[in-house]
């Protein structure tokens, strides 16, 4: 079929409201910034040239910063010696032949909104996230499911076409506008040819080239949709080693101590020994598959092994905690550099600049030091003043000068200290008892001691937010051991962790434990 | 400063007899008030009616071609009190300004004006900020022209049908000495279509020749006895005029079969959304032709009673379409018809919504309610006895997150308020009042700063209630576009002369960003027809506020802390002010990315900033998101079986403002943040270093790991 009847039939086939068949109704939903008016600009300009009469309004304003703003467009067929059909001015649920939307919240936004409906709507959306704030901010994780959106865009439309278009923009050099252009093009649901998508393009006269390349791939996705991606259970890449021979002969040793553990754990284990040789070395590893080692005498695989395959991934997030060396290890290394001169897009002919920003307090300094005089020191208010005297301000390392590079790559190697720094003892002190917690608790009641030893999920950030952290697992494994003898204890925990990673105060926790303690 | 030039749209203001206009409402309200004659024009900006005054500010060659007047006004107030020359003079003037609010401001100038009464046709452009996507407190300006009995008109929103109603807004004006608000609704001003245009006129007598022949009548002062004068005035001659001219020249329009059971009332403005209804239930086609009488009024202030009773002759009921509360035109129409004892039976609030914005399903849901009732014989079958079988669409308003607007990225006001959340940490919980313009985002999360809003320029003001102080002094926020509006005498000389205890931070962003750009005193920006680069902080100092601290680069969000400690601890007496400046983040790059891409192009050297997240070493605690709310940092999930929460990461809009690594040290965030500077084209000797440099900590880095193990995939 070519483009024309395809447009045909489709005009064709809405022949229930015969008076209304001519209006084309075409609604926009973006976010402020993306372009929208620029888009609707060309849709409006198309008709017009083509011999349809056409009418576009946007409610433009303060929704223009970062706002979901609805652009809306309504054109028909037009003699000149007719008069000018009466348009509306905004989209009405059930009635909207065209959909677009520029991101894929927007398109759940549109279904809400009934602007989505299965006798009429084509849904043409991209299917990337501009995350709003509400869905950034929380401590856990806030992101909102595109996937319950895509299923209702299944029921709820005619017929979706949905792929990242932003990421197809920017690979050609434009912005989404145009992308979103060539897939209304390519959707073929209006009546005008390809030359005419492209000539209202040029007539604009902006950014003409990158906009005609984000076009045409965008025509072409939308006219010819890849079939249903399959699914590829694509062998996730072994985490492959490289080194001196002595070491990597000890490493395939501890991988395939690894691989003859039972499945579900060893799949979280590999990852995890990576994760604490990386940070300390090939002792440090043993050391972690002794601990995991432990947990699995505790564990069956009757019960699937999730204590294990949980204490797999904590166990290895505890063991490789956030200290100078690691930072400064991290910072300084050549993949990293490689990486960023990647993602800047740095070409040959360029210099690039980094700017690192640290801000050390005493605390980071006397975690430095040997367990016993850091220890000492800690307990001594005047030294830490005298420490955050030093040391607490904000540094800017210029890490491609030499002067940076040297120190930050000196701390980095200060692997053989580690074991010896008042940080590493607070942190194998910590792990410990959470451990021991946790594995007491799992004898008993099997899902407490895996929801005990997910707690540690709380533990992160660095400074105040590390110490908020460290304060909520507290609580929440405080709250929970005052029940710990109830049937639904486990349940419970999950509760107050979930509670504890919704915001940053810990409101939603300050309830939560209240509801415990009415009961405990 | 504007946002963008408009030398293009003044092109179209060029356009003569024959010519035909294409673009939006607002522009064609522009080129309408040139064709007819207009002496001098006014206002004051903001959505949706900037437009007007931007594409004006651009066109000062043809005004002074055809001798008018452009004013940008300090503040609605100005702009109305500058319709004073159409009292005495046979001038047409006209001045713009957003509604409701800008008649809030202009009210007092306009009571004046309408009791004065005017010789030459005054014409008061309001944009009604009403519905989906206003930002201001949903009100009509349909009671300012009750209470001082001015005319108000609400033409059909196409645009034949707005420019012809500044032509009759003159003419009315004139006819019945009274001035005319004309009032376009948003999206009417954003609306687009054609008409056909005229030549522009210039002024019979311009503002310029007046004042070679000054005129005076103390008869038109508002001062007793003639005040009272004015009132009988009104009532005994202007509004019988006025009705005289709206029935003569037929500004209100009926459609429709003569006779028929039901007829419909509705606002000009309601005009395309009720025939949109009428439409999809089959009574109308698609060029407007209805089954269904209606009554257009394109006039809503005055009504008349005659006319209207003429179109309820031999209607059983009509339904008065009226958007907004209280619902005036419906009160009026029905004492209309009591009055005249009159059967027919009137319909409208109740079937439709009493209050919010008349959208396509409200309209459709009213309409078809009225008739199945009033007229169930003009409904086709199928709306009579609906026979649907709706598909369950599963629902998604727990899953799709609000998304109000917010600060752009890279904008300066960001860590303004990133400091002031680190101040509250150590102060607790501060009383802070917010003003209007962009600011007012801080009061949305992830700041959540400022808890009330009083008006543009009324921020301080509105803490006044504090100014004694107490344990921890209130904080006041407004902006730059704010100070000018009217802040600088109705909040800053209220906290100087009362001896304020209080705090205010002043958010100069370079001119008034929010509604596009404008220049106002304090913009840095050279500007030829225009007084500028007028400091906040002299003004300041002129009305005896001493304690005023400038910080000039509101990126410093530690300075920016340090200073906002500073006011709220200092032992100083007075007011303190704090002025933080920083240019407009969006109007800032719209200026200066295509320079930059040029200078590049032509090898000139350009360091471009742009930060970058470590994620190995971001924890996913969103501590750096909790101060910031940019855009361009976000969220990534990663490919790593050990990690349960997203991550930081910051995309390619990143404009490398600052803040993220100001942020990161002021509040002791991690160390993930880094910022890369690209250095196009860097000279011979800077690029030779930098490869010295790079060989050396490469030689460094291989060295380092070929002694560990390493792993692939990892940083």
């Amino acid at each position: 079929m070519t483009l024309q009847d395809r447009l045909g039939a489709e005009l064709e086939a809405r022949t229930a409201d015969p008076r209304l068949s001519g209006i084309i109704k075409l609604a926009i939903l973006a976010v402020g910034g993306q372009g929208g008016g620029v888009l609707t600009g060309w849709i409006e300009d198309l008709a017009r040239a083509n011999g349809y009469a056409a009418q576009a309004t946007s409610v433009a304003g303060v929704a223009q910063r970062t706002g979901a703003t609805v652009y809306y467009v309504e054109m028909a067929p037009h003699r000149p010696s007719d008069p000018v059909p009466v348009f509306s001015l905004m989209p009405a649920a059930g009635d909207v032949d065209i959909m677009i939307t520029a991101e894929m919240m927007e398109a759940g936004r549109a279904i809400l909104r009934g602007f989505v409906t299965p006798d009429r709507t084509t849904l043409i959306t991209s299917t990337h996230r501009a995350l709003a704030v509400s869905e950034k901010m929380v401590p856990g994780d806030g992101i909102a499911s595109s996937d319950e959106v895509m299923a209702a865009a299944e029921v709820a439309a005619r017929r979706v076409i949905a792929a990242d278009f932003d990421a197809l923009a920017v690979a050609n050099g434009s912005v989404i506008s145009a992308s979103l252009f060539g897939a209304l093009a390519g959707a073929g649901v209006l009546p005008f040819p390809r030359a005419a998508f492209e000539a209202a393009i040029r007539a604009s006269g902006k950014g003409v080239e990158g906009s005609l390349r984000a076009f045409a791939a965008a025509h072409d996705l939308a006219a010819d949709p890849p079939g249903a991606v399959a699914t590829a259970t694509e062998a996730k890449p072994v985490a492959k080693a490289r080194g001196p021979a002595r070491l990597l002969a000890e490493w395939d040793r501890l991988a395939a101590r690894v691989a003859a553990l039972p499945e579900p754990v060893a799949g979280m284990a590999l990852p995890g020994l990576r994760k604490v040789v990386e940070f300390q070395d090939l002792a440090y590893g043993v050391e972690y598959l002794g601990r995991l080692a432990g947990v699995m005498a505790q564990d069956a695989a009757a019960q699937g092994w999730t204590l294990s395959r949980e204490a797999a991934k904590h166990i290895a997030n505890a063991m490789a905690y956030d200290d100078i060396i690691r930072v400064a290890d991290l910072k300084t290394r050549g993949r990293r550099f490689d990486r960023i001169r990647q993602e800047m897009r740095v070409k040959e002919a360029n210099v690039l600049h980094l700017t690192e920003f640290f801000h050390p307090r005493a605390e980071e300094v006397v975690g430095m030091f040997p367990a016993r005089l850091g220890a000492r020191l800690e307990r001594d208010p005047k030294w830490m003043a005298r420490l955050d005297r030093w040391f607490n301000k904000g540094r800017r390392l210029r890490t491609d000068s030499l002067p940076a590079f040297l120190v930050l790559h000196v701390l980095g190697g200060m692997k053989g200290w580690r074991r010896r720094t008042l940080r590493h003892a607070q942190e194998v002190a910590h792990l410990d008892r959470w451990l021991q917690t946790a594995l007491a608790q799992a004898g008993r009641n099997y899902d407490l001691g895996v929801e005990l030893i997910r707690c540690r999920r709380l533990i992160k950030g660095y400074s105040d937010t590390h110490a908020r952290g460290q304060s909520k697992f507290d609580r929440v494994v405080t709250a929970t051991l005052r029940i710990a003898a109830r049937e639904d204890a486990a349940d419970w925990c999950r509760r107050l962790r979930e509670a504890a990673l919704k915001d940053e105060e810990g409101k939603a926790l300050d309830g939560a434990i209240k509801t415990v303690e009415s009961f405990a | 400063m504007a946002e963008r030039s408009f030398k293009a749209e003044v092109a179209h203001l060029r356009k003569g007899e024959g010519d035909t206009f294409t673009g939006e409402g607002i522009l064609a309200i522009t080129k309408a008030l040139l064709e007819n004659g207009v002496g001098y024009v006014g206002g004051y900006q903001g959505a949706p009616i900037s437009h007007l005054m931007d594409v004006l500010a651009d066109a000062e060659e043809l005004l002074g071609e055809l001798g008018i007047r452009f004013e940008a006004n300090a503040n609605e107030a100005a702009a109305a009190a500058m319709l004073a020359a159409s009292v005495h003079y046979p001038i047409r003037g006209a001045v713009t300004f957003k509604g409701s609010v800008g008649v809030n401001v202009a009210s007092d100038a306009l009571a004046n004006l309408a009791s004065s009464g005017v010789n030459g046709g005054a014409l008061i452009i309001v944009g009604e900020d009403y519905g989906e996507g206003s930002s201001i407190m949903q009100e009509r300006s349909h009671a300012f022209a009750m209470k001082s009995q001015f005319w108000l008109l609400d033409p059909r929103p196409n645009l034949p049908s707005i420019t012809k109603a500044v032509k009759d807004g003159f003419e009315l004006s004139e006819a019945s000495n009274t001035p005319v608000m004309l009032m376009v609704r948003i999206r009417s001003c954003h609306v687009t279509g054609s008409f056909a245009t005229r030549d522009n006129q210039r002024p019979k007598l311009t503002v310029r020749e007046a004042l070679s022949n000054p005129q005076s009548d103390f008869a038109r002062v508002v001062l007793p006895p003639m005040s009272y004068a004015h009132e009988q005035d009104k009532i005994r001659n202007r509004w019988p005029n006025a009705e005289k001219f709206i029935r003569e020249r037929g500004l209100n329009e009926v459609f429709g079969p003569k006779t028929a059971p039901v007829g419909l009332v509705l606002q000009g403005g309601m005009y395309n959304g009720v025939i949109r209804a009428l439409q999809r239930l089959g009574l109308a086609d698609i060029w407007g032709n209805t089954q269904v009488p209606l009554y257009v009024l394109n006039v809503t202030y005055p009504l008349l009673a005659g006319e209207f009773r003429e179109f309820c002759e031999g209607k059983d009921q009509v339904l008065v379409i009226e958007e907004g509360q209280p619902e005036f035109i419906e009160q009026q129409l029905t004492t209309f018809l009591y009055r005249a004892g009159s059967t027919v039976k009137l319909r409208g609030k109740g079937i439709l919504p009493m209050a919010g914005e008349y959208t396509g399903q409200v309209m459709l849901d009213g309409i078809t309610a009225f008739l199945k009732e009033a007229a169930p014989q003009m409904l086709p079958a199928l709306v009579r006895a609906p026979n649907e079988d709706k598909p369950q669409i599963p629902d998604l308003s727990k899953t799709v997150p609000i998304r109000p607007p917010g600060f752009c990225t890279g904008c300066p006001e960001r860590p303004i308020f990133a400091a002031m959340k680190l101040v509250q940490r150590e102060t607790g919980k501060l009383q802070i009042s917010a003003d209007i313009g962009c600011h007012l985002f801080a009061a949305l999360p992830p700041f959540e700063i400022g808890g009330a809003t009083m008006g543009y320029g009324l921020g301080p003001a509105a803490n006044a209630a504090f100014d004694g102080g107490g344990e921890r002094r209130p904080v006041s926020i407004i902006g730059d576009g704010g100070f000018w509006h009217n802040g600088l005498s109705s909040s800053f000389t209220n906290m100087a002369f009362n001896k304020s205890d209080g705090v205010a931070v002043i958010v100069d962003n370079y001119y008034s960003a929010a509604t596009g750009g404008q220049d106002i005193m304090s913009s840095r920006a050279d500007n030829p027809t225009k007084a500028t680069k007028h400091p906040i902080s002299k003004a300041l100092k002129g009305i005896g506020i001493d304690w005023v601290r400038e910080v000039d680069r509101t990126y410093d969000v530690a300075r920016m802390r340090d200073v906002l400690r500073e006011a709220l601890t200092t032992d100083a007496p007075g007011p303190k002010v704090i002025v933080a400046s920083s240019e407009c983040m969006l109007n800032k790059q719209r200026r200066e990315k295509p320079l930059t891409q040029k200078a590049i192009k032509d090898g000139r050297r350009v360091e471009a900033p742009r930060f970058g997240v470590d994620e190995d070493i971001c924890t996913g605690d969103h501590a750096c998101i909790r101060l910031s709310g940019c855009p361009s940092l976000s969220l990534k999930k990663l490919d790593d079986p050990l990690r349960d929460d997203p991550v930081a990461s910051i995309d390619q809009s990143c404009v490398g403002c600052g803040n993220c690594g100001e942020v990161a040290d002021a509040a002791v965030l991690c160390p993930s943040f880094y910022r890369a500077d690209v250095v196009h084209n860097p000279s011979k000797w800077e690029a030779r270093m930098a490869a010295f440099r790079t060989r050396v900590i490469g030689w460094l880095q291989s060295r380092r790991a070929a002694r560990r193990l390493t792993f692939e995939g990892a940083a």
